[in-house]
């Protein structure tokens, strides 16, 4: 999968949930910290967990068992999908 | 029934005022009259050498079973009833810890080779002429056999006043034959039997190997007109195009939740029935059964169940009463009830309004980020979309929360059939939990099944994560 099919899958997941959810989503831009998207942790679960049938990969879980850092933006978040689909 | 149990169900059948060759036990592939059984034996006339011991009975078929058990209570000190599916490797087990010294068998089930026990043949359903002397019955213990979905058995010893403490006969106009999906050897369909066999009446039993349609088939040929299972029972029922052969004037759930969809149905299905659900468990014995046709219990049952105290602490249903059964049987030989006599069931509760509902069972909760869901609740909430017809609500693992909930749906059509939009059903469904819901409880995804699978037991299998 292309990085930008990856970028576009992670923001669709995004809108998709926070409309699912009744959340305002703030404007999807790479610096965007997630704490600040309007996202809480069971929106962001349930990305993962989409993301994770529609991409095949779950970075959250290798990075928790690796004890390696979590994403702080979106930027980070997306590049985070495109490493681990690599 | 109940306050003075008979010394045993043979001096019952003797000292009732029946035409007991007009009462029935219909097994799958042949049938008993009562009035046969009480002077004959369906062991070969043996039963005398089972007097005072502890016996297994392990045999696949249930009229087998039944005939035994009406044949050797009050004769032996103890009858273990062995459920057809118990796993071969935990028998050992069943008869160190039951002191089992003879074992009843109808050589289809693979019984161990185990020194100082005697091996009894049934003949049944051939019944022999035979005369016991019943002049002093003994107080047999009944033991059932609990199981989670994997491990060791529990075996729970009960008497047949403890049993039979929740049955009260009626005085009824018309004859009633009894009617169980459960097997009797376990809980709910042992008060089925005990029913029948106390209260005048006939019983249809049903047998593992029998597909639903079949046996309705054989029930309603039978004139069935009480009828129990729980509601997995119930849903795999009404989804069998014999379902509407049967025309029972009452319907009981035990066993698993009763939810309103699932209630409802049955009603309207069988508008001359009176539907009821009832609780209980093999531990804490029959506690009560609500007949207003709602789901849950209304809040003045707590505190007002004629020789049931009920109280509802941390959130689970704890039960006191004469019908719960004292300890376990084994290495442990545990006492069930706590200090003050109660048993906690472990089954949840929940006040709305001046009603409690069930919300599932203590040991089955999926934690969301910290938020407790119980499977059942969001179940309950599932099956009200009219075009569900039961579901399973599972956890899946999350990296942010821990956990999430996902649904596996079985739909009264196939998905794919006329009218049926994927997608949109998905979105409906997602709707109706949303309505009702707080958002850690709504699945996160909605899979759509073919089946759900069925234990023995009746109750819908749960994989606890």
């Amino acid at each position: 999968m292309t990085h930008v099919s990856i970028r576009s899958s992670v923001m669709n997941e995004m809108q998709q949930v926070a409309e699912e959810q009744n959340k305002p989503l703030a404007p999807l831009v790479d610096d965007l910290q997630l704490l600040d998207s309007g996202l809480d942790s069971l929106c962001f679960a349930i990305i993962v967990a989409r993301l994770e049938d529609s991409l095949g990969v779950d970075p959250f879980s290798a990075a928790a068992a690796e004890d390696a850092p979590f994403p702080v933006t979106l930027g980070d978040f997306i590049s985070f999908y495109e490493n681990a689909a690599k | 029934m109940p306050r003075s149990s008979p010394p045993s169900l043979w001096n019952a059948l003797n000292a009732s005022h029946d035409d007991l060759f007009a009462r029935f036990l219909f097994g799958a592939t042949a049938s008993v009259a009562l009035g046969d059984l009480i002077r004959g034996s369906a062991l070969d006339a043996r039963g005398e050498e089972l007097r005072g011991r502890s016996v297994l009975i392990a045999t696949k078929d249930q009229l087998t079973a039944a005939l035994t058990l009406l044949e050797l209570d009050g004769v032996a000190r103890r009858l273990v009833l062995c459920p057809a599916d118990l796993s071969s490797e935990y028998l050992p087990f069943v008869v160190e810890a039951a002191g089992v010294d003879a074992i009843v068998s109808d050589r289809t089930m693979p019984v161990p080779d185990t020194p100082g026990v005697e091996y009894f043949t049934t003949s049944s359903p051939k019944i022999q002429p035979a005369d016991y002397d019943r002049t002093t019955p003994l107080r047999t213990e009944w033991v059932l056999l609990t199981s989670g979905t994997t491990g060791v058995p529990k075996l729970v010893a009960h008497t047949l006043a403890s049993l039979a403490g929740a049955i009260e006969c009626r005085e009824e106009a018309e004859t009633i034959v009894w009617s169980t999906f459960y097997d009797i050897r376990r809980y709910g369909g042992l008060q089925i039997f005990l029913r029948a066999v106390l209260c005048g009446a006939s019983l249809v039993l049903a047998s593992a190997q029998e597909p639903t349609t079949d046996f309705l088939i054989r029930a309603a040929a039978r004139g069935v007109t009480h009828i129990s299972g729980t509601p997995s029972h119930w849903r795999r029922a009404l989804m069998s195009p014999s379902a509407n052969m049967i025309a029972p004037r009452y319907v009981r759930l035990s066993g698993e939740i009763a939810d309103q969809a699932i209630l409802t149905n049955l009603q309207s299905f069988y508008p001359q029935a009176n539907v009821a659900h009832a609780f209980a468990s093999t531990e804490a014995g029959v506690a009560f059964a609500v007949t207003d046709g709602l789901a849950g219990l209304p809040a003045s049952a707590i505190g007002h169940t004629p020789d049931v105290d009920m109280r509802v602490e941390d959130g689970s249903l704890r039960i006191r009463s004469t019908r719960i059964a004292e300890r376990y049987l084994g290495p442990q030989g545990r006492v069930i009830p706590d200090s003050d006599g109660f048993v906690d069931t472990g089954d949840m509760l929940e006040l709305r309004g001046d009603r409690y509902y069930f919300v599932g069972r203590r040991d089955g909760v999926i934690n969301v980020g910290g938020l407790k869901v119980h499977p059942e609740e969001v179940e309950a909430v599932i099956n009200r979309h009219p075009q569900v017809r039961m579901s399973l609500v599972r956890t899946r693992k999350n990296p942010i929360t821990g956990a999430l909930v996902i649904a596996d749906v079985v739909l009264n059509a196939a998905p794919e059939s006329a009218g049926n939009n994927v997608r949109e059903l998905q979105q409906e469904i997602l709707l109706v939990c949303r309505e009702a819901l707080p958002s850690h409880k709504v699945p996160a995804a909605i899979n759509f099944v073919p089946s759900l699978a069925v234990a023995e037991t009746g109750k819908l299998m749960r994989l606890h994560a």
